[in-house]
């Protein structure tokens, strides 16, 4: 894309060729009124209000795109009459009880009306009764408030995926012919749909089946749309706004807690509500709606904090997991350092040998791309992630590509999903076996790779799955028929020659790719594929936690680097948990765990946590300052909402004469480690500029390293898991203990599975791994989900699935009868 | 009236009367002089008689001038801001409060707070209102940018109190429900003006 100059209201501006008007105004600080476009959807066209003139004509800004040289107008008389009826046809029988509105004050309909000086109305109508309801458990809709906007409807449909609400019937009464002659013509289009619309669950049914993440609740520029728990407990204007990071997975979203007091007879500050910049960052249900999970505690507890010193001094092992800033590790290698304990984490652990390993292979420390890149790409393909549950984010990306670069996607995993398909037309699915994801990795070389630049072994290996079967299959053919026709008026017969297209069998020769039906693809894959490339120019590949946790990860790191190498894609992988990555640079981590065991937010002899039932309680990450590093391998900054009392890790080092003043007094100093920079914990941003550039923290560079010679090796069927297999892996909006803490999110701790599975077990059953271990399970299903897998959820640390699972995340299990 | 009678800066010549006097005494003889003669003059007793009668009319005839305060109070000017009241809605008797939170917005002193709650008749419903009379300042401003009328001030302006307890909270600045009939719709601060209607355009309704 190369930059263009165009002129708003005889200004010149630069801007980006094939940018929408609106977006390009706006990058540029230009204000265009507009409602119902939101940046990365499409334009949905309802609210008409961004009207302007380009070159003459009158156009909507949120759907031209700017051309060089265009001449825009932002406003004339006449499109100051339309914005003007526009206003005033959206204020018709809006209730005006702004003072019980939860969106009094960041009202856009209030924001609007006044910059449109709307003084007075000349429309009117019946109304129509309209019901307040509750979607689901978090999502409330009161419609007498909703202006039909659409916002709700494009944000779930092109970012979120779930299409879970659309427009429907309102029953409004028709608008007058009168109405029709002496309106502007655009608001009286507007009117007329409005006055035919309302939102409504898209499944027919009063609730909504979606993944509750309650992006449509951000997005709404009215009080239509609010979370039930939100629902005249503030005003926005009391809260403040504390720009922070979520905590709960590795997509490390910016976030702003907003808090006040608790009530007036407690004077305790509480966090209302979790808010984004949702033009530019789109949450998931556990970034929103998890945000109670603050660690509250009177005071220093002193005896409890010397039984951490001595637990400290006798541990052999410290385990951990990922969930905690990159201060808090890097606290814990310097205690590894000074007391010479072991390192336990296992989610990191996993995920950095597969890095270790992908970087011998590659030649470079961290995989080459990041998310924002793949949501500029039109073909995305997902390997070893359950892109519901894992990371929303990549998800949003995925599906985001579908909808807005008219992209395509292969999805390739062991549970079936009936979400990712509906992602877009060009969506292929492939349920392969546990076990085969280096077939996968084979069937994308072959797929994708420049066979020339691949080492002839492999090339060869990849030839051999290719076979040339004959095969008769039904052709179009134009037959020339030649018939008799008498003309009616002259009498004359004449003879006339037609094509008439007939099918016929015809016998040819096709490849038949041998990966394709070992992973269980459809019989007609070469078709299907050769379609989805069709005008396909930026490929990316997202790689999951599956293949981490992997008997064979090794040689799947080696595959991985071998893609990028030869199909120019962009790569990404998801961290397992929150801060992997960060931990994964920073920890020496060990192998196996032994003796006494300190447990840091992890089970353990002596136990330190934010979950209120450890020894030794420590701030949650709603209550500390520090910085993650994302899986777009930013560091970012995140600040305290909540007050903390009591002790945290930084008084521990104090004790053993390590520590700092300050816990972010560790940010500069994680320097050390490769790709870390020097920069004070203050100076971090963290926000977004108008053009929706990410301004928040610091990009980790890639660094080169030694590039070994390593050769990947053929797959083989000895560890696919045939039989009862179970999945480690979280519920939709549960990721860790502190998910599980928030009020509102209520996924239980259960097995999961799909409904057709649930046919075949009771209502509570036990999972047995081995001998000694089983869970016993409430069994929950999930519509989503398809085939027999069934899922069990780690996101309890006392549980220890970690454990059980070990090296793997597919298990084969015995479930019987609770 | 032009401004050339202001713009005349020569005081002196304008409509003053000059108060004839005697001329000052001006030797101690004189002085003397003139305190004996208003010794003898007995002017005292003209202002004794005055206070004698008055007292005369204030306990035998019934025309007394004080206001017996703490028994009886002076009617004070309808925009005088004294502790605050909670009006009613006269129909339904449901407190006007909608718990929108613009005087908790708009208070200067930071005296107001309020807690509002999503109630089972899909209302926003006030579960706390206190004002904290130790802070406030009386400046009225929550009374005129009420929407509702709800929140006034009322006349009762002593505000000395022992213990912070006694301030009031919601409870006691609401109307009592059993004076309802005679709660007044307040003429100061923040009420209605008398042409409001003439200031605003209406709106056409269709029903």
């Amino acid at each position: 894309m190369s930059e263009i100059t165009i002129k708003i209201d005889g200004r010149e501006y630069k801007t980006q060729e094939g940018e929408y008007i609106l977006n390009a105004a706006r990058a540029n600080d230009v204000f265009i009124p507009a409602i119902c476009y939101l940046t990365r959807c499409s334009p949905t066209l309802a609210c008409r209000i961004c009207l302007v003139e380009a070159d003459g004509k009158q156009v909507y800004a949120c759907n031209a795109k700017v051309k060089e040289g265009m001449e825009v107008t932002v406003s004339t008389p006449n499109i100051l009459k339309e914005r003007r009826a526009i206003m005033e046809v959206y204020d018709v029988n809006h209730p005006l009880q702004c003072g019980v509105c939860d969106k009094s004050g960041e009202c856009e309909l209030q924001n609007y009306t006044l910059e449109i000086g709307v003084d007075s109305q000349s429309y009117s109508i019946p109304d129509t009764k309209r019901e307040n309801t509750n979607w689901s458990s978090v999502l409330h809709y009161d419609a007498g408030l909703c202006i039909v906007c659409e916002r709700c409807t494009t944000v779930c449909k092109d970012m979120i995926g779930d299409a879970a609400i659309k427009t429907g019937a309102r029953g409004g009464e028709k608008l007058s012919k009168e109405a029709k002659d002496s309106m502007p013509k655009d608001a009286y289009a507007m009117w007329n749909k409005l006055q035919k619309s309302i939102i409504v669950p898209s499944n027919g049914t009063e609730h909504t089946n979606c993944s509750d993440c309650g992006e449509c609740t951000a997005v709404c520029p009215v009080g239509a749309l609010v979370s039930r728990d939100f629902v005249y407990s503030s005003n926005a204007w009391e809260l403040e706004r504390v720009p922070a990071t979520c905590a709960h997975c590795s997509s490390g979203c910016q976030i702003y807690y907003e808090k006040k007091h608790t009530s007036i007879a407690n004077p305790d500050e509480k966090i209302y509500r979790v808010t984004n910049e949702w033009n530019f960052v789109s949450l998931c249900g556990a970034g929103r709606f998890g945000y109670d999970f603050q660690n509250d505690v009177e005071g220093k507890d002193v005896e409890a904090f010397e039984q951490a010193i001595n637990a400290f001094k006798k541990a052999d092992t410290i385990k951990f997991n990922s969930a905690i800033t990159n201060e808090e590790a890097f606290m814990l290698q310097l205690l590894k350092e000074k007391l010479g304990v072991k390192l336990i984490n296992h989610d990191a652990k996993a995920f950095k040998d597969f890095l270790d390993s992908y970087s011998k292979a590659s030649g470079s420390s961290l995989y080459g791309s990041d998310f924002r890149e793949v949501m500029k790409s039109d073909f995305v393909i997902s390997v070893g992630a359950s892109l519901r549950n894992d990371n929303p984010n990549a998800r949003y990306a995925f599906n985001n590509v579908q909808k807005m670069n008219k992209g395509a996607g292969l999805y390739f995993h062991p549970v079936g999903d009936m979400l990712v398909p509906t992602f877009g037309k060009s969506v292929e699915v492939f349920n392969h076996k546990v076990g085969q994801e280096e077939a996968v990795l084979y069937l994308i070389l072959d797929l994708f790779g420049d066979k020339d630049k691949l080492p002839v072994q492999t090339k060869d290996y990849l030839a051999s799955f290719h076979k040339t079967v004959k095969k008769t299959i039904k052709e179009k053919v134009m037959e020339s028929v030649t018939s008799t026709v008498v003309d009616k008026e002259t009498g004359e017969s004449k003879e006339v020659t037609k094509k008439v297209p007939k099918m016929v069998d015809k016998e040819v020769e096709v490849d038949e790719n041998g990966l394709v039906s070992i992973l269980g693809g459809s019989d007609n894959f070469a078709e299907t594929f050769e379609k989805m490339m069709k005008k396909k120019e930026n490929f990316s590949l997202i790689i999951g936690e599956d293949l981490y946790f992997h008997p064979r990860a090794r040689n799947l790191s080696r595959l991985v680097a071998l893609i990028e190498d030869v199909c120019d894609m962009n790569l990404v992988m998801i961290p397992p948990r929150t801060n992997s990555l960060g931990v994964a640079m920073i920890c020496n981590l060990d192998e196996e765990e032994s003796g006494y065991i300190v447990g840091y937010n992890e089970h353990g002899h002596f136990r330190l946590g934010a979950r209120g039932f450890s020894k030794l309680d420590i701030p949650a990450l709603n209550q500390q300052e520090g910085t993650f590093v994302t899986m777009n391998k930013v560091v970012v900054p995140t600040n305290p909402a909540l007050e903390y009392k009591g002790y945290e890790l930084n008084d521990i080092l104090n004790e053993f004469d390590i520590g700092l003043d300050e816990t972010i007094d560790f940010t500069p100093k994680l320097a050390r480690f490769d790709g870390f920079k020097d920069i004070e914990f203050d100076d971090l941003p963290n926000g977004y500029t108008n053009t929706g550039k990410e301004n928040r923290g610091y990009i980790i560079d890639n660094i080169s390293v030694e590039k070994q010679a390593v050769s990947v090796v053929e797959f083989n069927d000895s560890i696919v898991l045939e039989g009862e297999i179970a999945y480690r892996c979280n519920p939709q909006r549960q990721f860790n203990d502190f998910t599980d803490k928030s009020h509102q999110i209520n996924e239980e701790f259960a097995l999961y599975v799909s409904p057709s599975k649930a046919q075949t077990l009771e209502e509570e059953v036990e999972v047995e791994f081995d001998k000694d271990t089983t869970l016993k399970l409430k069994v929950v299903v999930d519509d989503r989900i398809d085939g027999d897998i069934v899922l069990v959820p780690d996101f309890k640390s006392h549980q220890n699935i970690y454990s059980i699972f070990g090296k793997d995340r597919y298990k084969t299990v015995t479930i019987k009868k609770g | 009236m032009g401004l050339e009678k202001f713009k005349d800066r020569n005081v002196g010549i304008q409509q003053y009367k000059v108060v004839e006097h005697e001329a000052f005494p001006k030797s101690n003889a004189q002085k003397f002089a003139r305190v004996m003669k208003r010794m003898v003059k007995g002017e005292l007793f003209v202002g004794l008689w005055v206070t004698l009668r008055t007292m005369y009319q204030a306990l035998f005839q019934d025309d007394m001038h004080t206001v017996k305060y703490p028994f009886e109070k002076l009617p004070i000017s309808p925009r005088y801001r004294a502790i605050h009241e909670m009006l009613r809605l006269l129909e339904s008797g449901h407190y006007r409060c909608i718990g929108c939170g613009l005087c908790e917005k708009i208070c200067i002193s930071d005296c107001i707070k309020i807690d509002t709650k999503y109630d089972e008749n899909q209302r926003k419903e006030v579960t706390e209102y206190t004002i904290n009379f130790g802070r406030c300042i009386f400046c009225g401003y929550c009374a005129e940018v009420c929407p509702e009328l709800a929140i006034v001030h009322g006349g009762r302006y002593e505000t000395s109190s022992q213990q912070r307890a006694s301030f009031s909270i919601f409870e006691d600045m609401l109307t009592p429900i059993d004076a309802l009939s005679s709660q007044k719709e307040y003429p100061g601060f923040g009420a209605v003006s008398p042409n409001a209607d003439d200031n605003i355009k209406k709106t056409p309704l269709a029903y």
